[in-house]
């Protein structure tokens, strides 16, 4: 049901029934490492190249969602998924592999809680009984999209973000599980001028900002309803603006807000301001917010994953960034 | 109304939440850092001398071999790109970090294939020294043979 201009609230009980997380070495060496289901000590996670070990981490967050679900793949039956690379490849892979109708979503780092607000929709209506979300993100396959090689010694200013190499993976359908899947805002494309690829925090904090003080309007809701209102990757930089932004439109989140970016890594890892990407906001949800939710230590949360949805060529041409947030409201279902 | 959801001046309002780079210390870094470099450099050309049949004009091309040598091999252990986030300017403009960018580019595309991947990638980064550096000197060499003719 519509609720406002951009807010959905599911009329069936939806649940998370099962989720399944993977990360890197950089993350399992973080303060949530022990959240993750797997975790690698190598960024080439035993394959050839960047690419192929993108696709393992996604293909090992899903089986760990499905295994925990007890599901084969073809119970599956609509599979939402996205990455950032060109076309998200990661994720046409997979699907090819799994053999699950499949929508390709691209939301840059916003997918995840596209996918999962879309996966939810789909199966509140009845289209779905089974919906599959994941997205993936690489440090090293992120590095050579946007930025440079590797191995290349440019350095990156204190602003920039450390590109989360990990994949989240989450199974939406009636059956119950601790956590439940309320409601959904979707937001609008937002794009301040900023057009720093290094500064994506202040880029999409107005994004974040947007999305957030429509979810209060529409929902009638206020900071205080929340135990936590999570952004995705706003990093050390974005995260103080978001909090400026909504506090002079009237909402007060000081107390509740966190950020994935920030959370992942421990403030002397060597992440510049602090973690993006996809895998950020997905392993950092489906990991330990869910699992916080699953325990009943915290009851209503609000994750608004944050996307910058830039290209290199569009940077080069001088353009400015267009960001968006989505977010997704998951409560704890209290021993249902 | 308020000061930062203002989208006009958000761009400018914006610079007071993002930290600055600290100019002094990074040309402190990038002076010993890129001294450093030169240094080893140095030592490398009076043994060139000293040991092998080199002159000073001679001892050029294999110090700067030698240079090359070392950083793509630093490189390639991964141990270049951590020298070039602290010394920023200082590890990037002499000769090693020309090899860095030839040798990083080399590694991260060769996946693609020797010659669609690595060959066509290899001046990736470096390609604007190459042509930048090529036209001044070209440009250069025509100021400097009219100058001659001119003065006689």
């Amino acid at each position: 049901m519509k609720i406002g201009k951009q807010t959905w609230r599911y009329q069936n009980k939806l649940y998370l029934t099962s989720t399944g997380t993977a990360a890197g070495p950089l993350e399992a060496k973080g303060p949530l490492g022990s959240s993750f289901d797997k975790t690698y000590d190598d960024l080439h996670c035993g394959e050839d190249n960047w690419e192929l070990a993108e696709r393992t981490i996604m293909r090992e967050a899903i089986s760990f969602c499905l295994q925990k679900a007890n599901k084969q793949e073809s119970d599956i039956d609509v599979f939402l998924a996205g990455d950032l690379l060109n076309q998200t490849v990661t994720s046409n892979f997979i699907a090819k592999e799994n053999q699950i109708p499949f929508l390709g979503m691209f939301g840059a780092c916003s997918t995840s809680m596209e996918t999962l607000a879309v996966g939810a929709e789909l199966v509140d209506s009845g289209f779905a009984n089974y919906a599959l979300c994941a997205v993936s993100s690489h440090n090293a396959t992120a590095e050579r999209q946007f930025r440079y090689p590797t191995e290349y010694g440019g350095p990156k200013p204190k602003t920039a973000t450390y590109t989360v190499t990990g994949a989240g993976a989450a199974l939406v359908s009636k059956d119950p599980s601790p956590v439940m899947v309320k409601e959904a805002t979707i937001g609008k494309v937002v794009d301040w001028g900023i057009g720093d690829a290094n500064d994506m925090g202040s880029a999409m904090a107005p994004a974040a900002a947007d999305t957030i003080a429509a979810h209060f309007q529409e929902t009638g809701r206020t900071p205080t309803d929340y135990d936590m209102i999570v952004t995705g990757d706003l990093s050390s930089v974005g995260s103080p603006i978001v909090k400026q932004l909504l506090w002079e439109k009237g909402f007060n989140i000081d107390n509740v807000h966190h950020d994935c970016g920030l959370m992942i890594y421990s403030p002397d890892q060597p992440v510049f301001a602090g973690g993006s990407g996809c895998a950020c906001s997905a392993a950092v949800t489906f990991g330990y917010i869910a699992s916080q939710l699953a325990s009943g230590v915290i009851n209503r949360v609000l994750v608004a994953a944050t996307g910058a949805l830039l290209n290199p060529t569009i940077i080069q041409q001088k353009e400015t960034i267009p960001c968006v947030a989505h977010a997704v409201v998951l409560e704890s279902a209290g021993g249902q | 109304m308020s000061q930062l959801n203002n989208q006009k001046d958000y761009k400018k309002n914006a610079k007071s939440y993002q930290p600055k780079p600290n100019y002094v210390i990074n040309c402190i870094k990038a002076f010993f850092v890129g001294g450093a470099i030169c240094l080893i450099g140095q030592c490398l050309q009076v043994f060139f001398i000293h040991f092998f049949d080199f002159t000073e004009k001679t001892a050029g091309n294999p110090t700067t071999a030698t240079l090359i040598l070392i950083a793509a091999l630093l490189t390639g252990f991964g141990i270049y790109d951590k020298i070039g986030q602290f010394a920023g300017a200082g590890s990037l403009v002499p000769v090693t970090g020309f090899a860095n960018s030839i040798t990083s580019a080399a590694l991260e595309h060769k996946s693609e294939g020797i010659v669609l991947g690595i060959a066509t990638n290899l001046f990736k980064l470096a390609g604007a020294v190459i042509v930048f550096g090529v036209v001044s000197a070209a440009i250069l060499g025509v100021i400097r043979l009219f100058l001659n003719n001119l003065l006689g």
